[in-house]
């Protein structure tokens, strides 16, 4: 419908256009720059003045990532990790949240109970780390797929999509046609639950490539440093280390154009998904919000 | 007549009967259910070494020797833990007072955009840094904050704002705000979200109406919009003051340095520095169940608060 404009009206108009603009800038800048400066002479970004455009553009920092040995197992360790604990972690809470949906669940309130329960009391880093270290779990691989494979947030998302868009008709005319539960879950629930699906394996998936801190806690092996560690050592110790000299060792870089290389090559799975992704990631956090 | 028992015991027999009839649906709780007791529900039962003086030498939790509150009193007797709870709260206060109310703010005008493609550019941009790790996040805001040629600096002394440059990592009274401000910006746009939704479901006939009668475009956003979006806004904040004790472990630790540690050492980073760095594991157990404790404390006053203030509860 049509609106009168006062002059304030206007006024606001522009100013908040221009500081919405300010805001993707101020967001995206911070990301530019160090890309930018991923691509420059390391030697010659430490002059400064490396904004929006690289001055001495070089592809050495990434050579002497891709190069490191140390920097090439931590990527190994984090898709492997990413990949595994995303998928079987969705594939556990997904069977849970469709046996949780059902009315004719037995034990349905103490399945509930217990998983609130430990949505609302941490019991502690340190009994937590004395039952992984009992279960043999540290510095092993396995310590990032199990201690967070259920999650009971996510079983709350899944079986309220499952209750608004499968019918129970459905399951019980599935049943009549002697179909298991389980062909049910697969054949039936799942094709018919893609975009809740897609979200969880997203939220999972970027969860998993981001966590660092079970492996700061749970592992002092080499061989399992995930690629999250292996930076936040890198820029927690001021970029003194001996990763990024020995890195930086390549003509011209130096331990942070290195350290920017290595940054983006840690985020780009996620930045290269990002635009065909987020479009899930709002609908998801929207099932959330509205039954949370 | 009416016997409680047999009552019980026909039920316990319908029950199992249902249950023995449905173990293929059953099986499909049992690996989440499985996950649960091992690592949430067992460790539970490992809190009972906060009472004890337990060491890496015996093998269960129930061998070492009990001594009652100890622990406890030894925390809330050492001015360095004092210091942990305040740097913890202090955190919490800023972003609860500054950053909180700059998300609404920030959803009330995102919402004002009026060509779509521009809003949902916008918002597409404001949640991306949601999605890359604090790592990654806090190394570019250092980057950004450098001594040595960082931007910020940079930009400061070629405006003339500054002579020397700041050291915006190396001064332990900067680290609150600088806490709270890093993640306001990487979760400004994630937390709009939930804002925008409660928005888009306010009644459009409203804004007609006020059109009619004149309203100008902050009135109606002050007038409607806001008060639209108040139950969510009471609900988001008492949830929010419920979490006054924790902030994330992963962003403090990324940020902490010999310098600010004074500042910038919060509850969760100081139970994992005596009790796995250290080893004092009673001791550190003890100070993250009083953490677990305060919480659930917390959130049981924010429900109340909830039902009183919104008309609903948090669960």
């Amino acid at each position: 419908m049509a609106e009168y404009r006062t002059k304030t009206d206007w006024a606001f108009e522009i100013f908040n256009y221009i500081l919405m603009a300010a805001i993707v800038f101020f967001t995206l800048f911070p990301f530019w720059n160090a890309f930018v400066g991923s691509f420059n002479k390391g030697i010659d970004f430490a002059r400064g003045g490396v904004y929006f455009w690289p001055r001495e553009f070089t592809l050495s920092n990434y050579i002497a990532v891709f190069q490191n040995s140390r920097i090439l197992s931590a990527y190994r360790v984090t898709v492997l990790r990413t990949v595994i604990g995303t998928i079987l972690s969705v594939l556990v809470c997904a069977l849970f949240a469709y046996a949780f949906s059902r009315k004719d669940l037995v034990g349905k309130n103490l399945y509930g109970v217990m998983g609130l329960g430990i949505m609302f009391f941490y019991s502690g880093l340190i009994p937590t780390y004395m039952i992984i270290k009992r279960l043999g779990l540290i510095n092993n691989f396995l310590v990032y797929l199990f201690p967070h494979m259920f999650n009971f947030f996510y079983v709350l998302m899944m079986q309220a999509y499952f209750k608004e868009n499968i019918p129970t008709s459905l399951i019980e005319s599935a049943k009549m046609n002697g179909a298991g539960e389980y062909r049910i879950f697969f054949s039936l629930v799942l094709p018919l639950s893609k975009p809740i699906i897609a979200v969880m394996l997203l939220f999972q998936g970027v969860w998993h490539w981001n966590y660092y801190k079970d492996a700061l806690i749970y592992t002092t092996k080499p061989e399992l440093e995930t690629l999250q560690l292996l930076l936040m050592k890198v820029i927690r110790t001021a970029q003194q280390s001996s990763v990024m000299a020995q890195a930086a060792a390549t003509a011209g870089t130096t331990s942070t154009s290195v350290q920017m290389a290595t940054m983006m090559v840690a985020t780009l799975p996620i930045l290269a998904l990002y635009p065909f992704l987020q479009r899930y990631f709002v609908k998801g956090i929207m099932v959330g919000a509205v039954k949370g | 007549m009416f016997d409680p028992i047999k009552r019980l015991s026909y039920t316990i027999r319908l029950k199992s009967e249902q249950f023995l009839r449905q173990l293929s649906l059953q099986s499909m709780i049992l690996p989440g259910l499985t996950l649960m007791a091992i690592f949430e529900y067992w460790p539970l039962y490992g809190l009972i070494i906060a009472f004890e003086d337990y060491s890496i030498i015996h093998e269960t939790f129930f061998e070492a020797p009990f001594v009652g509150f100890a622990h406890f009193k030894e925390f809330f007797t050492d001015p360095n833990a004092l210091r942990v709870i305040r740097n913890s709260l202090g955190i919490n206060l800023i972003g609860l007072l500054v950053a909180f109310p700059i998300t609404i703010i920030f959803a009330l005008l995102l919402n004002e955009v009026t060509v779509r493609k521009y809003k949902r550019f916008v918002q597409t941009v404001s949640y991306l840094p949601h999605f890359v790790s604090w790592v990654i996040f806090i190394g570019i805001v250092e980057l950004m904050l450098s001594v040595d040629n960082g931007v910020l600096n940079e930009v400061l002394m070629n405006l003339g704002l500054i002579k020397e440059p700041i050291f915006f990592m190396g001064r332990a009274d900067y680290f609150w705000p600088l806490a709270a401000f890093t993640r306001l910006a990487k979760e400004m746009g994630w937390g709009a979200i939930i804002y925008l939704a409660a928005m888009a479901g306010i009644d459009p006939q409203l804004y007609e109406a006020a059109i009619v009668d004149g309203a100008s475009r902050l009135q109606r956003m002050w007038h409607i919009t806001l008060p639209g979006i108040s139950q969510t806004i009471i609900i988001l904040f008492i949830l929010r003051a419920a979490q006054s004790i924790r902030w994330g472990f992963q962003q403090i630790y990324m940020m902490q340095n010999p310098v600010n540690i004074s500042m910038s050492e919060t509850i969760e980073t100081y139970v994992f520095k005596t009790g796995l760095q250290n080893l004092r594991f009673s001791y550190a157990t003890a100070v993250g169940l009083f953490q677990s404790v305060v919480s659930v404390v917390l959130l049981i006053i924010a429900d109340q608060l909830s039902k009183r203030l919104a008309g609903k509860g948090i669960f």
